[in-house]
């Protein structure tokens, strides 16, 4: 676990970041659970230092577990203990309880440092074990971060699949002011909305933001210039790069895995093609060639094939190319729907995550996966405006946009559509999430 | 910022053109039948027909001139649902806007496509693009150059009408001409 060092890298960084004030305040709530969640006891972690915290870690680590949709944490007035080590657990309390797992802990301060040490054990109730148990150190800043990383590490346990607690997500805000003039806001949270950062403002339009694979960097679509140009920025840094100024419509860039390349849709020939453009040596090469609508770009794993819209055949539908094949050597992925957009591979690169309009009598747009062996399709949503889908991380959730009481919110749906959550804004139209890949 | 200049620039325009055409109508009270008028005075005699050559130095508007300037005051060109091309009803109008641009070679536009928030951002950013192209082509043709438009779409990002009726969608399926 090397989380101590990446917690210390963090405060380094957070020192460069842009401004915190005026961000949207998102918050979940969950909308739709399992049928039958995992039971656990997440017992309130002692404080064995002076003055309040100012994080509940016992409550993040709840609240993570309870958001997914797995987990039914106890209720703390339901513990007959509350333990917070080893030599204080009975399991006879917590089988009394039905519990299944138990998690309970302790945070001293460091000594002879401002840092806090918070220790953790998790418990195997039915098999009497101590699965995990680790110190984790960092700053009272950091409790949060700590509280995620335990969270991961108990979803692992039980689960058997990574974590994504620690990870983050961009969106854009768009902030109705008056007729002449909306305000549009790059910000970044952490998944659950909490500690929300603008990374940029303008009065023109923002779009498209996209992860670099390492996390450290951000590429979006702004018109600051009047025009849609293509941007990256460092994180921590705020340097900014704009990448492109081709004619016409510059968009939807999309880094390689590698993080050698950025594919974009450009319309400077006259109508939008795919085009990926070498980070490196700056080449710029054409992927596809057609006089219609060829756009949304995601790269397969192994970054060797591009997956894009295309309205070659009269209305949206996916197809994928290999990188260095004929513009006409195009593989249709998609049939059975009237429209099919936006698509994206799940890391296991055969389920299809997509924005499907069934038919053309249906006006509703939802996420749906298709299986590209079996072809076979799972309908997630059920709301009418659908769209910007992005995979979590480990491939276990997609977060979306979707129009709320006439507001944009971000959804999240399980991959398996089981569990949902929400994560309203209390101002603006919140749109366009991007979920970063793994960050630790 | 440039929003704000570019409506001002348009009222400034519509002041003018509003100027004009009180101007012409006071006019041609004073000055009966110096124009031809097809609607009010279509049988009159065949030398109207002769006089209403566009050199006429009288400072009055002839008919084309009128329905030049109502042309040119439409600026807004809407459009059918996962349509790109323009509405046939519109082609005089934008003939008068290619005339125009082909008469003053000076003279830029901008023309901004937009689409309904229904598909996705990007689909609709292509669209809106598609739509501003329509009409582009269509101004080059009828005399037009390629140097005096610039085109840009927002897609669903500068929506004329907040809300999810069928009202507001077809509201913000548009291309606006916006003068430089």
């Amino acid at each position: 676990m090397n989380l101590r060092k990446s917690l210390h890298a963090l405060v380094a960084g957070t020192f460069f970041l842009l401004s915190f004030s005026a961000h949207a305040e998102l918050s979940i709530q969950i909308t739709q659970g399992v049928d039958n969640p995992i039971p656990i006891a997440v017992v309130p972690f002692s404080w064995q230092g002076t003055g309040v915290l100012s994080e509940d870690i016992s409550q993040i680590v709840m609240n993570d577990l309870e958001q997914v949709g797995e987990f039914r944490p106890l209720s703390r007035s339901n513990m007959l203990s509350m333990p917070s080590s080893e030599q204080e657990v009975y399991y006879r309390d917590w089988r009394i309880l039905a519990q299944d797992y138990l998690l309970v802990g302790e945070i001293h301060r460091a000594p002879g440092s401002q840092l806090v040490q918070v220790q953790y054990e998790f418990f195997d109730i039915n098999r009497e074990l101590k699965l995990a148990g680790e110190v984790l150190t960092g700053s009272v800043s950091q409790l949060r971060d700590i509280a995620h990383e335990i969270s991961n590490v108990v979803f692992e346990q039980v689960t058997g699949t990574r974590g994504a607690f620690t990870s983050q997500i961009l969106y854009v805000v768009a902030e109705y002011v008056n007729p002449e003039r909306t305000n549009f806001r790059l910000e970044k949270a952490d998944y659950d909305g909490q500690r929300a950062q603008v990374l940029l403002e303008s009065v023109e339009p923002i779009m498209s933001p996209t992860w670099s694979p390492n996390g450290r960097e951000v590429a979006y679509v702004s018109f600051e210039t009047d025009l849609p140009r293509i941007y990256t920025q460092n994180i921590a840094t705020g340097e900014r790069r704009q990448i492109t100024n081709y004619p016409n419509l510059n968009s939807s860039p999309e880094w390689s895995p590698d993080g050698t390349k950025l594919a974009m849709v450009l319309s400077k020939d006259g109508s939008p093609d795919i085009y990926v453009q070498d980070l490196i040596t700056n080449q710029l090469t054409q992927v596809t060639n057609h006089p219609l609508i060829d756009t949304e770009p995601s790269w397969t794993a192994d970054s060797r094939s591009i997956v894009f819209m295309s309205e070659r055949t009269g209305q949206p539908q996916i197809y994928q190319i290999e990188l260095g094949a004929s513009p006409f050597d195009v593989e249709r992925l998609t049939y059975d729907c009237f429209q099919c957009l936006n698509a994206k591979f799940l890391p296991d690169g055969v389920n299809l995550v997509h924005v499907r309009r069934e038919t053309r009598q249906n006006p509703n747009y939802q996420i749906a996966v298709l299986n590209v062996e079996t072809l076979r399709v799972i309908t997630l949503t059920d709301t009418a405006l659908d769209e910007s889908p992005s995979i979590a991380p480990n491939g276990s959730m997609i977060m979306y946009g979707t129009k709320f009481n006439g507001r944009g919110v971000l959804d999240a749906v399980s991959i398996d559509g089981s569990v949902k959550f929400r994560l309203p804004s209390t101002q603006g139209d919140v749109r366009e999430p991007a979920w970063s890949p793994f960050l630790n | 910022m440039t929003k704000q200049s570019i409506h001002s620039f348009k009222m400034g325009l519509m002041a003018i053109s509003l100027f004009a055409l009180v101007a012409c109508s006071s006019t041609s009270d004073t000055e009966e039948g110096a124009m031809d008028n097809e609607g009010s005075s279509a049988g009159s005699s065949s030398s109207n027909t002769a006089r209403t050559n566009p050199g006429s130095t009288s400072g009055q508007l002839t008919q084309e001139e009128i329905r030049a300037q109502n042309a040119l005051r439409q600026t807004v060109f809407y459009f059918d649902f996962d349509i790109a091309e323009f509405k046939p009803a519109d082609r005089e109008t934008l003939s008068f806007h290619a005339r125009d641009l082909a008469a003053n070679s000076n003279k830029r536009i901008r023309l901004e496509g937009h689409a309904d928030e229904r598909g996705t951002r990007e689909y609709n950013l292509a669209l809106g693009e598609r739509r501003a192209n329509s009409i582009l082509n269509y101004l080059i043709v009828n005399g037009a150059s390629r140097s005096q438009v610039e085109v840009v779409s927002y897609g669903e990002e500068r929506p004329a009408q907040a809300g999810q009726s069928e009202n507001a969608y077809s509201r913000n399926r548009r291309v606006e001409v916006v003068a430089r």
